[in-house]
């Protein structure tokens, strides 16, 4: 069996010697036009007046469009029809895209995109949320979710607490830029290859923008550079741009921004504020709790619906509330329109709580973990019914046990004595620790989503080609879906081709997002190899007398009746036999019922868990700091290749603690982002992983039929990352009496402000 | 003018290319090298980086601020020149593929070439050799794993070029090259004066750390362009009874290297400069004559008392190095006049440097302090302080040096300095730091220096879990 195995990406090998092929590395044709957006450089207003002749008459320019050039308003939202590609008269966002060059090259065209001349008339940009909330300036009416009687709750309880958190956005910052390419087809057709986690959506936008049916748009997407949701619908702009170019020129025309525009254009995390009221006892067990989250949104809809319904659904992380009331506001703002990012608001929501519990241990003096495990969910039992604010009964959880198991592995008690020895007897330096759990709900809460094609054939030399509808971004998808399908023939995985995403090959796909990649596609390759096995068996077993039900693939060979074909062999004859090779095969994800208004039902199939114990130190003077080390015990269910599932909870951590820490957007008063490429904005570095970085995987199976007893592993380690920052906050706390009340991101600056707020010198 | 080098043991020899024609352009738009990856375009992740040799070693270097013009005598190795001929992977790259070292992998050929980089000079302090290599996958954890593993395996022949070459073979061509107009690649500082003189206009181009994005970011057409690269005579360290005296052409990396043996606070600070590619390229001349005002070397120069040598032509002057930042984006230098080297006079080490920003490496200080405090018999005699990242130019803090000469090395001291660093000092709000944190932190250092000398740990860089 392949399943289960520690096997390297699929494309290991290419990555290493340069031979991976991103969108940026297709050869192009050589009449191909290079594209670039000119950019509005005001928040919020008109345009009084434009100028585009000194892009046009730009060396290598062909041409240029502005909106009312185009064929259709070409719109790039994933939900609403809010976002036109390029802005008209009215200006929306510093950074919005109003007019598109085509040259002969990407610096031609990045140099034209510069010479423009733009009057604008500025008005008053919206953009914060305390702005927002003043302009009444949202999408949608504020969500209010409740269970049982938070008010009640909270004011009766022994002690009332509150307070508030702002926890900023995060730039995706994947390592290949957003990148895409049109190719012309015969009657109008069009070939698009895009870097998106979403090629279905690729395709019916691109449709859209030139009155096509989708039938006739074909998306190709072999590999990304990286996504994180960043490319689930940021990618949109630029394939439409390709394809419109492309069907007005008929030349190939290829897209890819620079990391600046990157910035500035695209959408990122969406920043919260989290206001709280909590209502206590002596144990730290919460009687009741209120929060009121604030998600900026930016201009445009796009994902924000969701995102904040994610962070509602997290509030309770891993503890039962009995008392709860969430409300929450989706505010439109004169900034990039926030989007999808792993966790999508589950990071947001869970950091909410994880305050709460920091917070009441404060109080009440109390070690943080004591009170995390105070409200902990119990272990399931058939008598002691147990659910989330939303109404999910909680079956699965594993917390208690796996809490127990790390707190021990890491040497949680010992060294957080250890630490306070060392505080003592440390004026500068303060070291703090933090053990803190996730429990992540696995499942698109748009439960029409939660489906899955794929497309097999096993040619007649026995050779198999594989195809689904999941985007390969790093996480190893590919590889582990074709791990299910040489398991499921029993042949080794150099049989198993890895083929690049295809909407020909597989239609009306999801976004790979939510986790959902190898528990949805898994089980559509499944199905699909086992329509095929079972029609093998059945020609085989009539050959060679035998019962299908008996015919056994495995190590490579086929046993039926008491001989052992090889699998080419076994192929060959069914070809012979007139066997179809080839099926398609079909997955949704059952048990799904969710009512998104009222917030009730059950919108995750299951949860995934994990825990994580960091320790750091930082500096009372300059505020900086370190993260000295890291265990983390993570809940994949049966991995499907630990190998490849430890890869994403180190790098969810890593990338989490990135989140809280190092990286902060900042824009300026008139709405510009002045951290718009790495220079500005910091991603961690190399030196930034914790010394000591001990990961494990929990060794479980996954209460319900998932791919051979998996579990989803994208999105759930980044939330490890929380830890982090309620570590920096112990160390903080080790400084003098009042909460630090620190907010995320936690810069230096950050830290420092929150040593002078404990020593009261703020 | 001909600009010649081996790509992956291949002889190249171009000429009539423009000057600032990038190498990650070339490789990619011209030779169809697509392995080298553009992520950033201004040498901030790594992800284009090559591997450059020439007499003084091999070198990491950021593909896209690297000029064409500065490759010439060199050897690349791209990420497609590391597998052996015979298709046989470098250690780094099959210790890469053991440990699960790449995810999406679109940083990693740059990372297996700074890897390749730092396997063949026996490098293993790999936080400091991958630096300047973002990965947004991996977490780093396997990555590191890979380097270690690999560090254990021998160097592949094939890596190491013969040295020397075959630039004697090559025409350097003449005054008369018509196809590279405005492209001027002086071989000594004579010459290099001469030519500043005549092109008062011309950009001077050093390591391109930072003028390589006046082309890729700015977009800018830079006309007639002067490079240092030739000018061997502006690239040497000179050791005296009383001086250090470092050739404006010589790279951060090598600043690195002798600042360790008589300024290791310097040094640490350095180990943070840039990256290993950015210090493999820029130059300290560059750092100088740029006068940014958060500019890491002018700091601790400046309270070191360095000098800095000017020349135009044949008149040369120097000046306290102070002197030379007389208000943001102004500096004593008259046009056509060049920065030739800067000289530090020797000193007992006093000098304590530190970087502020929000990232450890490879970050832009907030705020850069460099202090040269003498404390003789619990007072201090003599002390040279000097900031980056407070004012718009590198500054010294007379005021506060003022309230400290003479007095006790003491808290009481520093608090009764407390309203002097207002007298020098008056810091920006931007995207790196609030003057508010500016101003705390700067004062905080100077406690740090005492707490130092008292002998609290004040690093958490030197805290182990």
């Amino acid at each position: 069996m392949s399943v289960a195995k520690p096997l390297p990406h699929d494309a290991a090998r290419l990555h290493v010697t340069g031979a991976a092929r991103y969108v940026d590395d297709i050869p192009a044709p050589a009449n191909t036009l290079h594209l670039a957006f000119g950019l509005s450089q005001i928040a919020a207003g008109r345009i009084t007046a434009i100028d585009l002749d000194p892009v046009r008459k730009a060396p290598g320019v062909l041409r240029v469009w502005e909106a009312s050039d185009l064929p259709s308003d070409c719109d790039c939202s994933p939900s609403a029809h809010d976002e036109p590609m390029l802005a008209g008269h009215t200006i929306r966002y510093l950074g919005q895209p109003i007019f598109l060059v085509a040259a002969t090259s990407h610096l031609a065209a990045r140099k034209a995109a510069s010479l423009a001349k733009i009057d604008y008339q500025s008005r008053d940009a919206i953009l914060t949320v305390d702005e927002a909330m003043d302009a009444d300036s949202r999408f949608g009416e504020p969500r209010i979710w409740q269970k049982g009687d938070a008010g009640e709750a909270i004011d009766t309880a022994p002690h009332v607490l509150e307070g508030e958190i702002t926890m900023g956005g995060q730039e995706h910052f994947y390592l290949e830029g957003q990148a895409a390419m049109a190719l012309p087809q015969e009657d109008g057709d069009m070939l698009v290859h895009s870097s998106t986690q979403h090629p279905t959506e690729i395709q019916h936008k691109v449709a859209h923008a030139l009155h096509l049916p989708m039938h006739a748009v074909r998306v190709e997407t072999r590999r990304m550079g990286g996504g994180f949701g960043g490319k689930e619908s940021q990618g949109n702009a630029l394939a439409i741009a390709c394809a419109v170019v492309a069907s007005a020129t008929g030349r190939p025309a290829k897209m890819r921004y620079d990391r600046d525009d990157d910035f500035m254009i695209t959408g990122k995390r969406h920043d919260f504020r989290i206001e709280y009221r909590v209502g206590h006892d002596d144990d730290g067990k919460l009687h009741g709790v209120e929060f009121l989250q604030l998600a900026r949104c930016g201009w445009a809809q796009d994902l924000s619906h969701p995102v904040a319904d994610r962070a509602m659904l997290h509030s309770d992380n891993a503890y039962a509330l009995d008392h709860v009331r969430i409300e929450s506001h989706r505010l439109k703002t004169n900034t990039q329109s926030a989007t999808a990012y792993r966790g999508f608001g589950g990071p947001q929501g869970m950091l909410g709580i994880e305050r709460v519990m920091d917070h009441v241990a404060h109080a009440l003096g109390k070690d943080p973990l004591d009170v995390r495990r105070a409200n902990y969910y119990g272990d399931f039992a058939e008598d002691k019914a147990q659910s989330t604010p939303y109404g999910q009964p909680v079956t699965d959880f594993v917390l208690n046990d796996l809490t127990e198991t790390l707190k021990a592995r890491s040497d949680y008690t010992e060294r957080r004595e250890a630490i306070a020895d060392w505080n003592a007897q440390n004026p500068v330096l303060k070291r703090g620790i933090a053990l803190t759990p996730v429990k992540f709900g696995i499942s698109f809460t748009l439960t029409h989503l939660n489906q899955a094609g794929a497309l097999v054939h096993v040619y007649q030399d026995g050779s198999i080609a594989m195809n689904h509808g999941g985007t390969e971004m790093g996480q190893g998808l590919f590889q582990k879906v074709a791990q299910v399908a040489a398991s499921e023939f029993g042949v080794d995985m150099d049989v198993v081709k890895i083929t690049a995403t295809d909407t020909a090959k597989v239609p009306n796909t999801s976004a790979t997002a939510a986790s959902s990649g190898s528990d949805l596609n898994g089980m559509a390759v499944k199905a699909a190899c086992e329509a095929i096995r079972d029609r093998m068996a059945e020609h085989l077993a009539r050959i060679h007398q035998d019962e299908p039900a008996d015919v056994v693939f495995r190590d490579g060979e086929v046993h039926v009746g008491g001989n052992r074909l090889p699998f080419a062999e076994a192929a060959k004859a069914c070809y012979e036999g007139r066997v179809s090779l080839s099926a398609t095969g079909f997955y949704k994800t059952p048990k799904l019922s969710w009512d998104m208004i009222k917030g009730q039902g059950r919108p995750f199939f299951y949860f995934a868990y994990g825990a994580s114990c960091s320790e750091v130190v930082i500096d009372t003077l300059t505020g900086e700091y370190r993260i000295l080390r890291a265990d983390i015990l993570h809940d994949c269910g049966a991995s499907l290749n630990p190998a490849l599932d430890k890869g994403q909870i180190e790098g969810g951590y890593v990338q989490g603690a990135g989140w809280l820490t190092t990286e902060e957007l900042v824009w300026d008063d008139h709405g510009r982002l002045r951290t718009h490429a790495p220079s500005t904005y910091k991603i961690p570095a190399c030196s930034d992983r914790p010394e000591v970085f001990n990961v494990s995987l929990w060794d479980g199976r996954n209460r319900e039929e998932t791919i051979y007893r998996s579990k989803a592993v994208g999105e759930p380690p980044f939330m490890h990352g929380i830890s982090v920052l309620m570590a920096l906050s112990d160390a903080v706390s080790a400084c003098g009496e009042a909460y630090p009340a620190l907010d995320a991101p936690a810069t230096p600056e950050a830290v420092l402000k929150a040593v002078r707020r404990v020593r009261g010198v703020l | 003018m001909t600009i010649a080098f081996l790509l992956n043991g291949e002889k190249i020899a171009l000429s009539g290319v423009s000057p600032t024609a990038t190498l990650l352009d070339w490789l990619r738009d011209e030779r169809g090298l697509k392995g080298t990856k553009e992520g950033c375009n201004e040498g901030d992740c790594g992800a284009c980086t090559v591997m450059v040799q020439d007499a003084d070693g091999a070198k990491a270097l950021n593909a896209c601020i690297l000029f064409l013009p500065q490759l010439h005598g060199k050897s690349v190795h791209t990420v497609e020149g590391l597998a052996a001929p015979d298709g046989t992977l470098h250690p780094v790259q099959q210790a890469m593929i053991d440990h699960h070292g790449s995810q999406c992998g679109f940083c990693t050929p740059g990372f297996a070439c700074s890897m390749a980089t730092a396997h063949l000079n026996g490098e293993t302090a790999f936080d400091d050799a991958l630096a300047g290599n973002l990965c947004r996958c991996t977490g780093y954890a396997p990555i590191i794993r890979a380097a270690k593993a690999a560090a254990l395996e021998p160097v592949p022949n094939h890596i190491r070029p013969d040295r020397g070459f075959f630039v004697p073979e090559i025409s350097t061509g003449g005054p008369g090259d018509s196809q590279s107009p405005g492209f001027h690649a002086p071989q000594s500082i004579d010459e290099l004066a001469e030519l500043a003189a005549r092109l008062p206009d011309a950009t001077l181009i050093a390591g391109a750390t930072d003028v390589g994005l006046w082309v890729t970011k700015q977009l800018r057409e830079l006309g007639e362009v002067i490079f240092l690269n030739r000018c061997e005579d502006m690239q040497h360290i000179e050791e005296t009874e009383t001086h250090l005296r470092i050739g404006a052409g010589v790279t951060m990396d090598r600043v690195h290297k002798l600042m360790e043996a008589h300024f290791p606070s310097y040094a640490e600070m350095i180990r943070r400069y840039g990256s290993t590619q950015v210090r493999n390229a820029a130059t300290i001349g560059g750092n100088i004559a740029n006068g940014s005002p958060i500019g890491d070397n002018p700091p601790p120069l400046i309270a070191l008392g360095a000098i800095v040598h000017l020349r135009y032509r044949e008149t040369h002057r120097e000046m306290p190095l102070e002197e030379f930042y007389i208000d943001y984006g102004n500096q004593d230098r008259h046009p056509g006049e060049i920065v030739v080297a800067v000289s530090i006079p020797k000193q007992a080490d006093t000098l304590k440097v530190y970087k502020l920003s929000k990232r450890f490496d490879q970050d832009i200080s907030a705020v850069c302090g460099a202090f040269n405090i003498t404390v003789e018999n619990g007072t201090v005699s003599e002390a040279r302080i000097a900031f980056g990242g407070m004012a718009g130019t590198p500054k010294r803090a007379r005021a506060v040096e003022a309230a400290i000469i003479g007095k006790p090395w003491s808290d009481e001291t520093l608090i009764a300095a407390w309203n002097a660093w207002e007298e020098d000092f008056t810091p920006l709000s931007d995207m790196r730091a609030s003057a508010d944190y500016r101003m705390s932190a700067a004062r905080n250092m100077l406690s740090r220096c005492l707490l130092e000398d008292l002998g609290a740990a004040t690093s958490v860089l030197e805290v182990r879990a």
